[in-house]
């Protein structure tokens, strides 16, 4: 099965999981999980697809979050219009840090400095800033109403947070098959290669970085939804930045799974193993360390990625007998 | 004769105190090979990046087609029709040769299937046809080459700038692939190519031009160049051309 029709059986799947799971334990996971996919699937289209790794996306998820918080609790704004001003405004941030970061033509490890200074930044004046409610945070007013965004039922939570995930999933499908997502990915591989390709680098990474901040962003707006609650730590705090960037690279970065797959994964065992040994702090991100480690040494195109590499390489071994001696005895 | 597609006007560029190209001129018309050759650390490979708009020059101009396009970043001259090849060649080792030839293609065809049908016919071209659809990293250093040539190729370019294609390559292959250099040449693009391999240059360029510690020291046609005594020194030293002439005498 390919690229639209894996997406949408994939999607229809965990659509039907309402029909047959009841308990709220089980949504809240599920929902916490997709969140991290989406999370991780804005992530994904600068650090995967463009290759810069940003270690500060809490900035576009909190910048979302605090939004859609700020335009309802203090100018009475419809939670949906909050919602779409929530992602405008983490596109705008990413576009002012992208802006500022590729003009200057940081790349690697000062890139990723960068985006962890402005995140963390941000996470000051919101801990800091009246309009945040300081140290306080903002709680949004319990309104359990479809036109103010936010459900009874966390089953419909959940089929929220899969329609956005599955949007996410599109615009990743779109960007691998257009010229855009072709640039972004020769811009990953050899900057210079493709400028002199006639690929505008900056340009192009700008604009995977948008798309990038603006998908991370509509996450942040749900949390804000979901939780009712938004403080500096939760908003722009590390963690998020972590879990953005963990998940596509535990499923595989660039590839249009990776992210849903990573986040699932690591849920998966963090939340298994709390069952397990009983809520010990700090044993998720223990195991997320664990794991990390893993791939990276034993799978670096993760889950995804290794999966798509070990069936090519079944595939060249049945193909090759046909085609002759010659690839053989290059191989 | 016309106006030539490229000219390169007393272009310098200086990298702190050294003068690595030093009031540089070159031309090059539409359809004919020009050759520029030179010692190691002449400063060729720096004038092609300086001509593709990688480095901007300390001083000079360029003209291509008509227009002054001194400073210009590369992107921009790519569109306008300036392609070039690396030295050390870069892949994007990650993707498809297809997907390699591809980005070249996307330049002049945004649609999706009409850039796969040009890589495809680019890739033949070049001879990789078979090696399409495996991954770039894969190459040898012979396919590695081609696969440059072929992106280059996909942006439709009119200028062609070619860093040492045939360096590493063994006879077998250099024979390969000058048919298809000249071929481009008969197409009506100009090219400009850096070479080592003395006797490609001699077989395909009517034109070369010799650099030395960044000056254009001698140019004219192959059988002229490498008769020039100042050439002959700069590539064995000083006082070579007349070593040699004094052992001929004997």
């Amino acid at each position: 099965m390919k690229g639209p029709l894996l997406i949408a059986a994939v999607v229809a799947a965990l659509a039907s999981v309402p029909l047959f799971v009841h308990s709220n334990v089980v949504f809240n996971f599920l929902v916490v999980t997709l969140l991290i996919a989406l999370t991780g699937q804005g992530w994904n289209i600068i650090g995967g697809y463009g290759g810069q790794y940003s270690f500060g996306h809490a900035a576009f998820f909190g910048t979302g979050a605090y939004v859609t918080a700020i335009l309802q609790m203090r100018y009475g704004l419809n939670a949906w219009m909050g919602f779409v001003a929530g992602i405008a405004a983490g596109a705008a941030v990413g576009a002012i840090i992208g802006g500022l970061a590729f003009r200057a033509g940081l790349r690697s490890s000062y890139f990723a400095l960068v985006t962890l200074a402005f995140a963390e930044v941000l996470r000051i004046l919101a801990s800091v800033a009246p309009i945040t409610g300081a140290g306080v945070g903002i709680l949004i007013k319990l309104d359990p109403r479809p036109q103010s965004f936010q459900f009874q039922s966390r089953a419909v939570f959940y089929l929220v947070i899969l329609a956005l995930v599955a949007a996410s999933l599109a615009i990743a499908q779109m960007l691998q098959r257009s010229r855009f997502g072709a640039w972004l990915i020769a811009v990953r591989e050899n900057e210079d290669a493709a400028r002199a390709l006639g690929v505008d680098a900056t340009a192009v990474k700008l604009g995977a970085m948008v798309i990038s901040a603006a998908i991370t962003a509509a996450a942040g707006c749900f949390y804000a939804q979901y939780f009712l609650f938004v403080d500096a730590g939760i908003a722009y705090g590390p963690w998020i930045s972590i879990e953005a960037l963990l998940t596509p690279i535990i499923g595989g970065a660039g590839t249009v799974f990776g992210p849903l797959v990573g986040a699932l994964a690591v849920k998966s065992l963090g939340e298994g193993a709390k069952l397990w040994t009983g809520d010990v702090p700090g044993l998720d991100l223990m195991i997320y360390g664990a794991l990390l480690v893993i791939v990276v040494a034993f799978a670096p195109a993760g889950l995804v990625g290794t999966l798509a590499n070990v069936r090519e390489r079944a595939a060249r071994r049945l193909r090759a007998p046909r085609k002759g001696r010659a690839e053989a005895a290059r191989g | 004769m016309a106006e030539p597609l490229l000219s390169v006007e007393r272009v310098s560029r200086r990298f702190g105190g050294l003068l690595a190209v030093d009031a540089a001129s070159l031309s090059a018309p539409a359809g004919r090979i020009t050759a520029l050759i030179g010692p190691n650390g002449a400063g060729k490979t720096t004038l092609f990046a300086i001509i593709s708009g990688f480095l901007k020059p300390s001083a000079g101009h360029i003209r291509y087609g008509g227009e002054d396009v001194t400073g210009e970043p590369a992107h921009r001259l790519a569109r306008r029709g300036i392609a070039r090849t690396f030295q050390i060649v870069q892949p994007f080792g990650g993707i498809s040769v297809r997907d390699n030839i591809l980005v070249g293609a996307y330049l002049r065809h945004a649609a999706r299937a009409d850039a796969l049908g040009v890589a495809e016919t680019v890739g033949r071209e070049v001879g990789l046809g078979d090696l399409l659809d495996r991954p770039a990293h894969t190459l040898t250093v012979a396919g590695r080459k081609r696969l440059e040539l072929a992106r280059a190729l996909a942006t439709a370019p009119q200028l062609l700038l070619l860093d040492e294609v045939l360096a590493g390559l063994n006879p077998a292959e250099i024979r390969d692939i000058v048919p298809v250099i000249r071929a481009l040449c008969a197409r009506g693009i100009a090219v400009v190519m850096i070479e080592h391999v003395m006797q490609a240059v001699m077989s395909l360029s009517e034109h070369v031009f010799v650099l030395a510690e960044g000056r254009i020291i001698a140019e004219g046609s192959p059988a002229q160049v490498v008769a020039d005594a100042g050439v002959v020194e700069a590539y064995l030293g000083r006082g070579a051309a007349a070593r040699i002439g004094a052992t001929h005498v004997h």
